[in-house]
């Protein structure tokens, strides 16, 4: 290994392998809800690299956008498969983020130490969204010039510099071509970038702090404080065992490696089945109206975001007031971003918490879900009215949350993971 | 290398000075970044006004022109449409017009120069999707048969855009300059005797 040698001396690979993936402890309960952070990985791969190849058809011109597309679709080469593995992964990177999310929530990952791990996981989020939206744009179909006009005008119930604001942001007093290069230049290059970055950080603050698991016991114990016997049979890397006693973990790798390849395979297929047979999703994933291009002078009947963006787009409707909703809607972001304060419970997993807390985090999971069905249809009466019992639900799980955590009655915990 | 203890006063001065100047030049060298963002020369220059042409307008018929890339509604009411108007009034957030969305000369119950001409831009004051007129069948109270209803989030307006009262628009549509030039012309995006 005389190269490995000469590579170590001048960059420290071996180690950084070691300390990150062949001698990291993995708590060894991990389940289902724990390959959505990989798949995560792997999707945003798979974005960054077929989005790379679209752009090279893809013209960005409010002139020659939509038909650039249509020129993907049945001129390019395998284009078609390109921007449908693209429109997809859009998609399925929100299923395993919100996945991701609500895996965080029930088993109290966002809890001290790891709220900086969860605020930097919100601000991936956040990154994401903006990227999503902007992508929105870049065909130039109805859809996305109405979805992105609505977006837009969001930041114009901004009170004095509201007005001023969304020019800015479109470059012209209605959304257009100067939009669409810029949306394009922040989607391909700026985005991305900062969304790899984010990534990094999160990964190295799990890394720093240690993986949460379903149970949310603690695998590192003070150093001295578990029998030789009784610890983890593996040999971790001398960073963690040097400050910590380590118990009922593996190493990331090969045990979670090859966990994650049998969850990524099944996740694959179910990619495949969409983007082969079902690109659109039925409208979810991409909405009839984009099929047609852009035109300035009529909105599209019934207009709704993409499925991903809908919870948040039915709050902002069930308000009655253009600046109130606005501010709930960003709102709903922060509240949960504000969590790993809120929650004031001394015990990690639903599993050993209140009966009062699995009730209050399972409404709010179904609140989310009544929201984001309803935001994807039209705003009838009757819809307004459950949006708006769905959105105070919503943020009453933050509110209920927060008085409860405090004298919260926890099951007693174990010291050590549960078989 | 000198041996002089160290001046913790001036070294602290030194950086706080170094920092303000750094920060001020990060500032100013923000500035052509944020800037290059506002509305280009080519596009501030596009808002050029339109003339319409009215004379083949039927009543209760919305004829769609472009303004500044926005659509622009010429409309011509009905009698009928002008009678609903007072109807309206007890229903809407501001039906004097209070609010500057209208010139000067368009503040009154009908927002038009002329009342049988409606013109107005066709964005919503709520999160500008362009909303769909309604030229009867409008339902939302006897009397008041034709109106805006923008589909996007469930605002309405009555034939005068006017905003209803407990719905997500918070002002009446845009009313922009415009005046006759004769009785078959009407020129959208400029005053009388502006240019």
């Amino acid at each position: 290994m005389s190269l490995m040698n000469w590579i170590d001396k001048r960059i420290p690979f071996s180690n950084t392998m070691k300390l990150h993936v062949t001698e990291y402890p993995a708590p060894k309960n991990f389940n289902f809800w724990y390959l959505m952070g990989s798949l995560a990985i792997v999707v945003l791969v798979n974005q960054i690299v077929t989005g790379i190849w679209l752009t090279m058809s893809y013209n960005p011109s409010a002139e020659g956008a939509f038909a650039s597309v249509e020129y993907i679709m049945r001129d390019v080469e395998y284009g078609w498969l390109l921007r449908y593995m693209h429109s997809t992964g859009a998609s399925a990177f929100f299923v395993v983020v919100y996945l991701h999310m609500f895996r965080g929530l029930m088993y109290g990952s966002y809890q001290k130490p790891r709220e900086l791990l969860w605020i930097f996981g919100m601000l991936i989020f956040l990154v994401l969204m903006a990227e999503a939206f902007m992508g929105y744009l870049l065909p130039w179909g109805q859809m996305s010039y109405w979805g992105a006009q609505v977006i837009i005008s969001l930041f114009g119930a901004i009170p004095i510099i509201g007005d001023d604001l969304t020019t800015w942001i479109r470059g012209d007093y209605v959304i257009s071509g100067a939009t669409l290069n810029r949306f394009f230049a922040l989607h391909v290059i700026a985005l991305p970038l900062v969304l790899v970055i984010l990534v990094f950080l999160h990964l190295i603050a799990l890394h720093e702090v240690g993986s949460n698991n379903p149970d949310g016991i603690d695998i590192k114990k003070p150093k001295g404080s578990v029998p030789e016997e009784e610890q983890a049979k593996f040999k971790f890397h001398e960073r963690y065992t040097s400050k910590y006693d380590i118990v009922d973990a593996i190493p990331f790798h090969p045990y979670y490696t090859v966990k994650d390849i049998v969850g990524l395979v099944v996740f694959l297929i179910l990619c495949s089945l969409v983007i082969f047979y079902a690109p659109t999703m039925g409208g979810f994933f991409l909405e009839p109206p984009n099929f047609q291009a852009a035109d300035p002078m009529v909105t599209p009947e019934h207009i709704a975001p993409v499925w991903y963006f809908t919870p948040f787009y039915a709050i902002l409707r069930a308000v009655p007031d253009k600046l109130t909703g606005v501010i709930l809607m960003f709102g709903a972001i922060v509240m949960l971003a504000l969590i790993p304060w809120l929650d004031r419970a001394k015990a990690r997993s639903v599993r050993y918490r209140s009966t009062l807390h699995k009730v209050n985090l399972t409404q709010f999971a179904i609140s989310f879900v009544i929201l984001g069905y309803l935001g994807a249809m039209p705003a009838t009466d009757l819809y307004t009215f459950i949006a708006r019992v769905c959105t105070i639900l919503y943020f009453g799980f933050f509110i209920a949350l927060f008085f409860y955590s405090k004298n919260e009655k926890i099951k007693p915990l174990p010291e050590r993971l549960t078989k | 290398m000198s041996n002089a203890p160290v001046d913790k006063g001036r070294r602290r001065f030194l950086t706080v000075a170094t920092s303000v100047v750094g920060g001020a030049g990060v500032v100013g060298a923000a500035v052509p970044f944020i800037a290059s963002w506002n509305p280009s020369a080519k596009a501030r220059i596009a808002g050029a006004p339109v003339e319409v042409k009215i004379d083949k307008i039927e009543p209760g018929q919305l004829v769609r022109v472009e303004w500044r890339g926005a659509p622009v509604w010429v409309i011509r009411r009905t009698q009928e449409m002008l009678d609903s108007l007072p109807l309206a009034d007890s229903r809407l957030r501001d039906p004097e017009s209070n609010e500057p969305q209208q010139p000067e000369y368009a503040k009154n119950q009908h927002r038009s120069i002329n009342p049988e001409w409606f013109i107005a831009v066709g964005i919503c004051t709520h999160l500008g999707c362009s909303p769909q007129y309604f030229e009867r069948n409008f339902g939302i109270a006897e009397g008041i048969d034709s109106g805006f209803f923008c589909a996007c989030h469930g605002s309405r307006f009555d034939i005068a855009g006017r905003v209803f009262q407990g719905v997500p628009a918070p002002s009446n549509l845009v009313v922009p300059p415009h005046y006759f030039i004769d009785d078959e012309t009407v020129l959208v995006g400029e005053e009388e005797g502006a240019a």
